[in-house]
């Protein structure tokens, strides 16, 4: 914070004072209900292209590209998910991307969450200078990294492997960053008297740090599937076999396998993107109090 | 390794425990041990897939590699000396600031306008949640290829139908016209990615405290009073946050480009991400490539210093 705290405790006659002042929902004045036409307005704004590509999968096939905005066809059909479904295609980099989402997102928070322990809470010689190094990784692009990297990959006869896909994804020196500054919160007080009970290093990390820290892996792991889940790039570079192939980067060929047939198009992005949003309907406020415990927006 | 002569901070708390001069020796040597065994399978993965490559590509941005893999041979700085003459590096090096410029704005200032609003509504918290956020969840792959069948395409897309509807000229040609094609692809963007400041802006709005509300009650101050004086500098911190993330997010486009325009109509939305791409991958000049990456991650290395003296200047100044 600023330090610009004002003095004085609570004053019993303001604590339920309106305006964004009170716990409890204000009144609805004019400007209110203006603030809440302009947000529902936009809510409606940021929805729609959602709801067009749902519209347009269930509308039979000559009624696609009308010129005339219609959001029901003559009739409501299931036959392009059918189709889509049917081929198989989907269903294979679904699992391709669930596989590797979740291996990453294990290796990630496992490895991460060791190394940011051993930055903070331990002291060995070339410590600093390391972490140095990890946190300037922050900044390389992947710009720089895509085709050293493939070379790599060649190399080491990875290309079209799940490893080729996970391997590079793993050390992100941005969460051993936020993973540090949270352990660096943890009383040592906590890990001194478990010392001094006989515990050694590794039970105070599993038994006492890990468990205090659940809020803060969550949002890493989270942050680490959806990322991966969603990659683009990487898996478009190092996979060439179709059913090697991510859900992002299978998507992209579907352009070509359905050609002009706009509502099997649709029909394929609602079900890709279909995982990702029930994971959210369910963990919403998770989700939401991770951004938070990441400390990335905390004062 | 036990004999590192800093001594850790927690010394004194430990020292200062009455009495117990005997476990406090060992309870110092427990902070000492097995350091390295918790950092080294991270540093392992880390030098493997980051700093081998990023040192491995000095030296192929030194050769004639080909992405082939024939032996290449050294070449020096002619592959630097190329690049910084070739005028698609700086074109596309144009096209990536000028996504820059064109997407943080709106997507820095929407993403508060939208947090302050749901912030400040306090109701149905979930749809605004699930409006505003639930798109950021959706692939790259997804998303593009919804705008560019869905929402762009002449005569039947919703871009289209919706501008008519309005009684406006819906003949626009949203991806194969350069005055239009960054454009949309920014607007694609901000429809995508907002959500994710709009989250760490309500989460910063959240975390400002209520007495400092209830004080400027107190003074009788308005709405917009308590909006400049206490929320809006109260944010500080989160707007920098969410401008560094969003210029390391818009450096790197690729994605939407490639998938929507390919880089066109006429090269006029090719980022250099993607010119990295064609030249190592569909032109197989991988040594090639990568010193047009190198030449553009000094550029990134250098702002990013300019902002880290800039950030630390302010920083020194709110401490004062």
């Amino acid at each position: 914070m600023d330090g610009t705290t004002v003095a004085g405790a609570p004053v019993p006659g303001a604590a339920a004072g309106p305006g964004t002042g009170g716990g409890r929902t204000p009144r609805w004045t004019r400007g209110r209900i203006a603030l809440l036409a302009l947000a529902l307005l936009l809510a409606v704004a940021w929805l729609l292209p959602l709801a067009w590509a749902v519209a347009t999968s269930l509308k039979p096939a000559s009624e696609t590209t009308k010129t005339t905005l219609e959001w029901v066809g003559s009739t409501i059909t299931f036959e392009a998910y059918g189709e889509v479904w049917a081929s198989g295609d989907l269903a294979r980099w679904m699992f391709n991307s669930a596989y590797i989402a979740v291996m990453t997102t294990l290796l990630t928070v496992t490895t991460c969450a060791m190394a940011a322990y051993g930055f903070a809470r331990t002291e060995f010689r070339g410590r600093r200078v390391l972490y140095g190094i990890v946190l300037a990784g922050i900044m390389v692009p992947p710009q720089v990294l895509i085709a050293p990297l493939f070379a790599e990959m060649v190399r080491l006869r990875l290309v079209d492997t799940y490893w080729g896909v996970i391997l590079p994804q793993v050390a992100v020196p941005a969460m051993v960053f936020i993973l540090v500054k949270f352990f660096q919160g943890v009383p040592r007080e906590l890990e001194e008297a478990a010392f001094c009970d006989g515990a050694g290093r590794w039970r105070v990390f599993w038994q006492i740090v890990l468990p205090l820290s659940r809020p803060v892996l969550a949002a890493v792991a989270i942050f680490t599937f959806i990322s991966t889940w969603n990659n683009f790039l990487w898996p478009f570079l190092v996979t060439t076999d179709p059913a090697g192939m991510t859900l992002p980067v299978g998507l992209v060929n579907v352009q070509s396998t359905y050609g002009v047939r706009y509502a099997q198009v649709m029909a394929s992005l609602v079900i890709a993107g279909l995982p990702l949003l029930v994971v959210f309907a369910i963990f919403q406020r998770q989700i939401v109090r991770g951004v938070a415990h990441t400390g990335l927006a905390g004062q | 390794m036990t004999t590192t002569s800093a001594v850790p901070p927690a010394a004194p708390a430990a020292e200062a425990r009455a009495g117990t001069t005997g476990p406090v020796r060992s309870v110092r040597h427990q902070w000492t041990e097995h350091g390295l065994l918790f950092t080294a399978p991270f540093l392992l993965v880390y030098a493997l897939f980051l700093v081998w490559p990023l040192l491995y590509g000095v030296k192929m941005s030194l050769g004639d590699d080909n992405i082939a893999g024939t032996e290449s041979e050294f070449i020096g700085l002619d592959n630097y000396a190329e690049a910084l003459t070739d005028p698609n590096v700086w074109s596309s090096l144009w096209n990536t600031l000028w996504f820059t410029a064109l997407s943080t704005v709106p997507l820095v200032v929407l993403g508060l306008v939208l947090a302050l609003l749901a912030h400040e509504l306090r109701v149905v918290q979930w749809l605004w949640r699930l409006s505003w956020f639930a798109p950021f969840l959706l692939p790259s792959g997804v998303v593009c290829l919804l705008w560019l069948w869905m929402i762009y395409p002449s005569d039947f897309g919703l871009a289209d139908l919706l501008l008519g509807a309005a009684g406006l000229d819906p003949d626009i040609g949203w991806l194969s016209d350069t005055r239009y094609a960054m454009l949309s692809i920014v607007l694609t963007t901000v429809w995508w990615t907002v959500g994710f400041n709009f989250l760490l802006y309500l989460a910063g709005l959240q975390s400002i405290p209520q007495h400092l509300y209830e004080a400027a009650e107190i003074d009788g101050a308005g709405p917009w009073h308590r909006l400049w004086h206490i929320t809006l500098p109260s944010l500080r911190r989160t707007t920098f946050v969410v401008l560094v993330l969003q210029l390391l997010a818009s450096l790197k486009i690729f994605d939407q480009v490639y998938i929507m325009t390919g880089g066109g109509p006429d090269e006029s939305t090719r980022p250099i991400l993607q010119y990295v791409y064609q030249a190592g991958f569909t032109g197989y000049r991988i040594g090639y490539a990568s010193a047009v990456s190198y030449v553009f991650f000094a550029l990134i290395v250098v702002v990013s210093l300019v902002q880290l003296r800039l950030s630390r200047r302010a920083s020194e100044e709110n401490d004062r």
